[in-house]
């Protein structure tokens, strides 16, 4: 459903993408590995259209998306969780799932979708009027995975969500990435805990430098 | 969950609300009656003082509000720093005292025109820089600000230096009561105050308070930032030339001087001594700043000193403002 192939993204003079490919299939976990700096984040961001990549063709369920713009790519319910979580730290648990259906504008519709993401992550439901900045780094992340649900995801990309999680929370989160995938979602997940990442992926990618370097099946990998 | 509990999280980034549950006090201060209230407040003021200086310095209160409401709209509900205000103030001014001077128009009538004026004015400005990172916005702003002063300074249709006189009443040249002008100012700003909240709190507002909390993550989730931006910007452009609409009705002459880079701190100083983003905030925050160095005229010379010195005491004692911004999504 997903299909990038020789994408080349520049910072400047840094070149943070040389020929990166990758394909992700109907209702598959993909794991994307790497060290610091491999490209990994610049690789969701050009997907996502938050960057523009200098070549290469990206490719979503047979239409080429490599030039269009956020709002339209989320609308294809392609969503992106971004490093780092960026929740709203000033909002509430409940504004900040609100953002997630920023695009929806039947309010039952969102409704039904926040709910939905309540039944999911419970936790969050406790913490509805909390501020976002007064959570914990788990229950942050539950949050950003919560607020990308109320998009409504066909192919959610998320990147290291296990950073800075103790390990009991990072198999929590796996185990919600598992739940969503389960009820029909395709992921793309980011890890540099290589381990973690393989126990729930299907296939995955070692990138180095820019491009891919190894592929293949959970299992070996 | 109680706002207590936050509070035994370590290192909250905002101020947990103290450990009370809602008083009586905090309740209606929260409550949709607040609004009426105010305004109550406004409606019976000239009972208690109805001399002309009074009143003069009442409604230019009442004015004061209306920028900072307007500006809160860029500044607290989107995060845009807007050095520059002042130009889109002047702009209102300037477009509805030349219209109605030299058609002999009464000033109600310009309103369109100012509408078309300033939003053409915050494309013309907000367009270009609002792509850039938002840093850029303060600077081009604060030029701006400069820029309309100058040329109103030397063309010969805003009358140079001397600025523009004969200005007609809101209503035709009515030598209108004061009170009666004020009243009618009152209402004309509280129904645009009415408005700038209710902006805030539409889907448009929350995308402004996304866009300002976190710009990136709001592209990420699918909000055109550029757009927002660009709405949030015209909103307040429009917000301000109407004010400049009722600055030129209230003093029948404007002049250059008027429209300074420190009219253009003021009302941001209001906005954030207020509490950015809080509409009874802003509204109380104008009233201060607008008022305190007339009830500090007694100290003669050293009003501004003092004026600075409470700045600077509520700044520290409400980091946050007089009166912050609460979510009210639940
Ligand atoms: N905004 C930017 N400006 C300049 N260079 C950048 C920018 N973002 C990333 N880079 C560079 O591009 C390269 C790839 O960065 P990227 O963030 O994609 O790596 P990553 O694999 O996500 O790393 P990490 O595991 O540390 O998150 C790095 O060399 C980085 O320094
Ligand atoms: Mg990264």
């Amino acid at each position: 459903m997903l299909e990038v192939s020789d994408l080349e993204v520049s910072y400047g003079g840094v070149q943070a993408l040389r020929g990166m490919s990758l394909t992700v299939g109907e209702g598959e976990i993909v794991a994307l590995l790497g060290n610091n700096g491999a490209g990994k984040t610049t690789t969701l961001s050009a997907v996502s259209g938050l960057v523009r990549p200098g070549a290469g063709r990206i490719a979503y369920e047979g239409d080429d998306i490599t030039r269009e713009a956020p709002p339209k790519i989320v609308g294809r319910g392609l969503v992106h969780v971004p490093e780092g979580r960026r929740i709203f730290s000033t909002l509430t648990v409940h504004e900040n799932l609100l953002l997630g259906g920023y695009l929806v504008r039947d309010a039952k519709e969102l409704a039904g979708r926040v709910d939905r993401a309540y039944t999911l992550l419970p936790k969050l439901a406790e913490r509805r009027t909390q501020h976002g900045g007064t959570l914990s780094g788990g229950e942050q992340q539950m949050l950003a995975i919560g607020r990308a649900l109320v998009a409504g995801p066909r192919l959610l990309m998320l990147d290291e969500p296990s950073m800075g999680l103790a390990p009991l929370i990072v198999a929590a989160v796996m185990d919600v990435i598992r739940d969503i995938n389960q009820a029909g979602t395709a992921v793309l997940l980011v890890e540099q805990n290589a381990k973690a990442a393989l126990k729930i992926a299907h296939r995955g990618y070692v990138i180095e430098n820019g491009r891919c370097v190894l592929d293949g099946p959970a299992l070996p990998l | 969950m109680s706002a207590g509990n936050g509070a035994a999280v370590q290192d909250p980034p905002v101020k947990p609300v103290k450990g009370r549950g809602p008083t009586f006090v905090t309740r209606f201060l929260e409550s949709r009656h607040l609004g009426w209230a105010g305004l109550a407040v406004g409606l019976l003021a000239p009972f208690i003082i109805a001399t002309p200086y009074a009143m003069d310095v009442m409604t230019s209160a009442v004015v004061f509000v209306m920028l900072a409401v307007g500006l809160n709209i860029v500044v607290g509900y989107c995060g845009l720093l807007d050095l520059g205000y002042a130009a889109f103030f002047a702009v209102g001014a300037y477009t509805s005292g030349v219209l109605s001077t030299e058609l002999k128009l009464p000033l109600l009538a310009t309103i369109p025109a100012v509408i078309v004026v300033t939003v053409l004015a915050g494309v013309i400005i907000g367009g270009p820089t609002l792509r850039l990172r938002s840093d850029y916005l303060a600077i081009v702003t604060l030029g701006f600000g400069e820029i309309i002063r100058i040329t109103a300074n030397n063309l010969s249709i805003t009358g140079g230096p001397s600025g523009i006189y004969g200005i007609p009443g809101l209503f035709g040249d009515a030598s209108s009561d004061p009170v009666v002008f004020y009243y009618a100012v009152l209402l004309i700003v509280a129904v645009a105050v009415l408005m700038a909240a209710r902006l805030g709190r539409s889907r448009i507002g929350r995308a402004w308070r996304f866009v300002r909390e976190d710009e990136d993550a709001a592209e990420a989730m699918g909000i055109n930032t550029y757009k927002v931006k660009l709405a949030a910007y015209i909103a307040g452009a429009v917000w301000g030339g109407l004010a400049g609409v009722l600055f030129a009705a209230q003093l029948s002459a404007i002049s250059p001087a008027s429209f300074t880079f420190l009219q253009s701190a003021l009302v941001l100083m209001a906005v954030v001594l207020g509490g950015m983003g809080s509409t009874p905030g802003v509204v109380l925050g104008a009233i201060v700043i607008s008022l305190l160095p007339e009830m500090l005229r007694g100290l003669a010379d050293y009003r501004f000193f003092a004026f600075g010195v409470l700045l600077i005491i509520v700044m520290i004692a409400r980091p946050q403002g007089l009166w912050p911004h609460r979510s009210r999504e639940r």
